[in-house]
């Protein structure tokens, strides 16, 4: 640290509010347009109802904590949404098929134009929009909101030695008098910006908690996973033909059907699961999920639509270009420059608000310049 | 064929007529004017999506940009308020001494404020100009590199120029004002039927920045694209609030029609039901001259050379461009036109709320509300847009107090024993709007694609 240039400090900062982030939200962004890029590969239209698919996935996990931790059961350190993603991706990608069976198939065997099939997926999505806020209403809810229970409904001891001694409180009603006990489940959390401080004596923190860890982590063991599914099973062969080229696959015999439903089950299992570690970092809300459709689809399109791996790249590229335009710098510049050289005002190329207009803006000068993307698109 | 339209009209009219003796007769009339305004927005898009196949997801942009001409033309100079205000205050000049200091304060500030605002934009623009001359003029004189640079630096410039006047600007412009509405630049105090021309103009002139860039996409990814730009333009509408006033909302907008008040005032004496009543229909009056204009423009245009040779480039590109036809300025000519109308049916819907709400811009409610209207009415048929406009808005209404009496009726049968989920119930209710209508798209979609009045090909 020598003339006020601390080139430590400005690395953390970067790394705590612009690489992490940039990670965790390129995730949830990469798995949502998977689902987009293989519905898109196999049945050629870009399903606008993903979003709501996302919002159904994330409802389904988060009514099943509410009812876990309604009857008791916590499972802290693990987030019980996460154990429950199961449930939810077989869920979601059932509803996917019956979808299909009820209102895309139609469109397949009278082979309508795609943009017909386009309006139709907007009809599906004015439906799952509808019946997730019917199901669970259309306001913010928590999936570790607090949770209320009379006296001898739990365990109590149990619980606090599971969430610690902080996490759950005896509170007298007033209106009735009877006494209450309110368990709010804490997170994990790896390491705390102020211990990290006091620790090391730096003036930036370095903040990690489990979920950050989990996102990222899951979300490429997910990535894995469909690469081996699709380069290695018959399945995912089968698919690779059928989107590659739909009359010569059905003639080699591959079953149609059988493709049709297995790539809206994966779709919605992936809709599932980021729809899931989306709503547990930031909570549930159906609108949120409807706006990240349009990210997901600069994503999608960025990186070639139809191509699995242009997908991936394409989230995380929005991800950074979002979170790298909208941070205000002047922090780690303050840090990086000399001392008598600091800037007062704020150093910030767009304004956060402008957030999405920041994927857009990628979208259209890809679709100017590149219009297959980055990976050239239209093949699994 | 023309017996259905006998008959849909019918049907509208009793639907129309049974809202006025069940529930109230304002209300009805409420409804017919927004199903009015609804129709001239689906008209636009009709023209777009009916005589191009183009798939303009970004309704809600051009809605909007109509609204905020309603801001700039007829809401009153935020500075001449002030001034006004002074006026007031000076007449009793002992007992507002303070008030008064602070406003002359205020006013000088803000004049100020104003003169570096248009300072600002003039540096702005004269940047960009400057760019595009350069751009030209270097133009196979210099390597592209070079060329790159030097346009790329002067762009630059300007910009940090312009921001750094701009932002100290704003910051006054947003601080100062009086009364409620102020604490932004204001308008010009024009009548509210120019702001909706303007409206137009501006959401055509917008069309026309879109139509460049993106006309040329394939359908879906042009609803992707347009998609997008409808959620710049609101960023933009609610972030920036020295031009729009922002999150904070412009209420008092006027109307082309005399208030409630005045109605019930002299020369019109009407009591509060009548006065109620008949600015409601006035106000439809207005609104129905317009889109009877526009039926009779998009009427006109459908069976003339022109629309021919629209039908033509949409039944078959190929052959229409090997006649001749230049397609993509045809394209763009209908872009812009169906814009124009959407522009001016968001000016009429801001007019009709009576205030601006950048935040209450949602893209179920205006883009694809809208695309709903259209489908069902009929795509490519104009009265099937104004039937759709009327006939969808009526159903997205009365579809939340039809869901709160079916929750009603099952919460009191079946659920009678857990009082909680009849009430959770009736919370919801609200929430079935997006349901039916994604049911009722998927229905027209599936059952009836050509909608309720289906598009007759005029003959050869």
């Amino acid at each position: 640290m020598f003339f006020g240039v601390d080139v430590l400090n400005a690395m953390l900062w970067l790394f705590n509010f612009l690489i992490l982030p940039a990670i965790t939200y390129g995730s949830t962004l990469a798995l949502g347009a998977l689902g987009v890029t293989l519905v898109f590969g196999v049945l050629r239209f870009a399903n606008f109802a993903h979003g709501d698919m996302m919002a159904f996935g994330a409802m389904v996990s988060l009514i099943g904590v509410e009812l876990l931790n309604g009857i008791g059961i916590f499972t802290y350190p693990v987030p019980l949404g996460l154990l429950l993603l199961p449930v939810a991706m077989v869920s979601t990608g059932l509803l996917a098929i019956m979808i299909d069976r009820t209102v895309f198939r139609y469109y397949r065997r009278i082979r309508s134009p795609p943009v017909v099939v386009v309006m139709a997926s907007i009809g599906v999505m004015f439906v799952l929009n509808g019946l997730t806020r019917l199901i669970k209403g259309p306001e913010l809810s928590l999936f570790n909101a607090r949770q209320t229970f009379s006296v001898g409904e739990v365990n109590t001891a149990a619980l606090a030695e599971q969430l610690g001694e902080q996490a759950v409180r005896i509170r007298t009603d007033f209106a009735t008098n009877t006494e209450l006990i309110e368990v709010s489940e804490p997170e994990v959390v790896f390491f705390y910006v102020s211990e990290f401080r006091k620790a090391t004596g730096l003036s930036e923190g370095f903040g990690l908690d489990l979920l950050q860890v989990v996102t990222v982590v899951l979300a490429l063991v997910i990535f894995l996973g469909l690469f081996l599914f699709l380069s290695r099973t018959r399945m995912g062969k089968a698919m690779r033909a059928y989107s590659d080229n739909e009359d010569l696959a059905r003639l080699s015999g591959i079953d149609p059907q059988r493709v049709v439903a297995i790539t809206w089950l994966i779709a919605g299992s992936l809709a599932a699961v980021a729809g899931t570690i989306y709503g547990l970092d930031k909570g549930y809300k159906p609108f949120t999920y409807f706006s990240m459709l349009l990210p997901i689809f600069a994503a999608t399109i960025v990186g070639g639509i139809g191509n699995p791996q242009g997908a991936i790249v394409g989230g995380y590229l929005v991800a950074f270009t979002e979170v790298i335009v909208t941070a205000n710098y002047k922090k780690v510049a303050n840090y990086i420059l000399p001392d008598g050289l600091d800037i007062a005002g704020n150093l910030q190329l767009l304004g956060t608000e402008y957030k999405f207009s920041v994927s857009f803006l990628i979208l259209v000068v890809v679709l100017l310049f590149r219009p297959t993307g980055i990976f050239k698109g239209r093949v699994l | 064929m023309y017996s259905r339209y006998w008959v849909v009209f019918s049907l509208l009219s009793l639907l129309i007529l049974t809202t006025g003796f069940v529930q109230s007769w304002s209300f009805a009339l409420g409804l017919v004017a927004m199903g009015l305004i609804s129709g001239v927005m689906a008209l636009g898009l009709n023209i777009q999506w009916g005589y191009a196949g183009q798939f303009n997801a970004g309704v809600m942009g051009f809605a909007a940009i109509g609204a905020t001409a309603c801001v700039l033309v007829s809401m009153p100079w935020v500075t001449d308020t002030m001034v006004q205000g002074l006026e007031q205050l000076s007449v009793d000049p002992a007992v507002n001494a303070e008030s008064i200091h602070k406003l002359e304060q205020d006013i000088v500030r803000r004049t100020n404020a104003e003169h570096m605002l248009w300072k600002a934009w003039l540096i702005g623009g004269f940047g960009a100009i400057l760019a595009w001359f350069a751009n030209r003029l270097l133009r196979n004189r210099v390597s592209v590199y070079v060329r790159t640079f030097l346009v790329f630096l002067i762009l630059i410039g300007s910009l940090a120029l312009f921001s750094a006047k701009l932002d100290t600007a704003v910051k006054v412009i947003e601080a100062t004002g009086i009364g409620d509405d102020s604490k932004y630049l204001g308008g010009l105090g024009l009548p509210i039927i120019i702001a909706w021309v303007f409206g137009g103009i501006l959401a055509a002139g917008t069309a026309w920045l879109i139509a460049r860039i993106a006309l040329g996409l394939r359908s879906d990814y042009l609803a992707i694209a347009t998609l997008g730009i409808s959620e710049i333009v609101i960023a933009i509408l609610k972030n920036e609030g020295w031009l729009t006033r922002g999150v904070l909302n412009v209420t008092g907008l006027p109307s082309p029609v005399p208030s409630v008040s005045v109605l019930q005032s002299e020369p019109y004496n009407l009591n509060v039901v009548h006065s109620l009543l008949a600015n409601k229909l006035a106000f439809i009056f207005v609104v129905a001259t317009f889109l009877a204009f526009f039926m009779w423009i998009a009427h006109r245009a459908l069976y003339s050379p022109w629309g021919r040779m629209m039908r033509a480039i949409r039944d078959n590109e190929e052959a229409a461009n090997a006649m001749g036809k230049d397609i993509t300025r045809r394209h763009r000519q209908v872009f812009i036109l169906g814009s124009f109308m959407i522009g001016c049916g968001g000016a009429m819907l801001a007019t009709h709320v009576l205030q601006f709400e950048p935040a209450g811009y949602h893209p179920l409610r205006y883009t694809f509300l809208i695309w709903v209207m259209v489908i069902a009415g009929g795509s490519g048929n104009n009265w099937g847009a104004v039937v759709g406009g009327l006939l969808i808005w009526f159903l997205w209404v009365q579809a939340e107090p039809a869901a709160a009496w079916f929750f009603a009726v099952v919460g009191a049968n079946f659920a009678s024993e857990s009082g909680m989920f009849a009430a959770l119930l009736s919370e919801r209710a609200p929430q079935m709007r997006t349901l039916v209508m994604g049911t009722l798209l998927l229905l027209v979609l599936r059952f009836a694609p050509r909608g309720l009045l289906p598009a007759v090909t005029p003959r050869k």
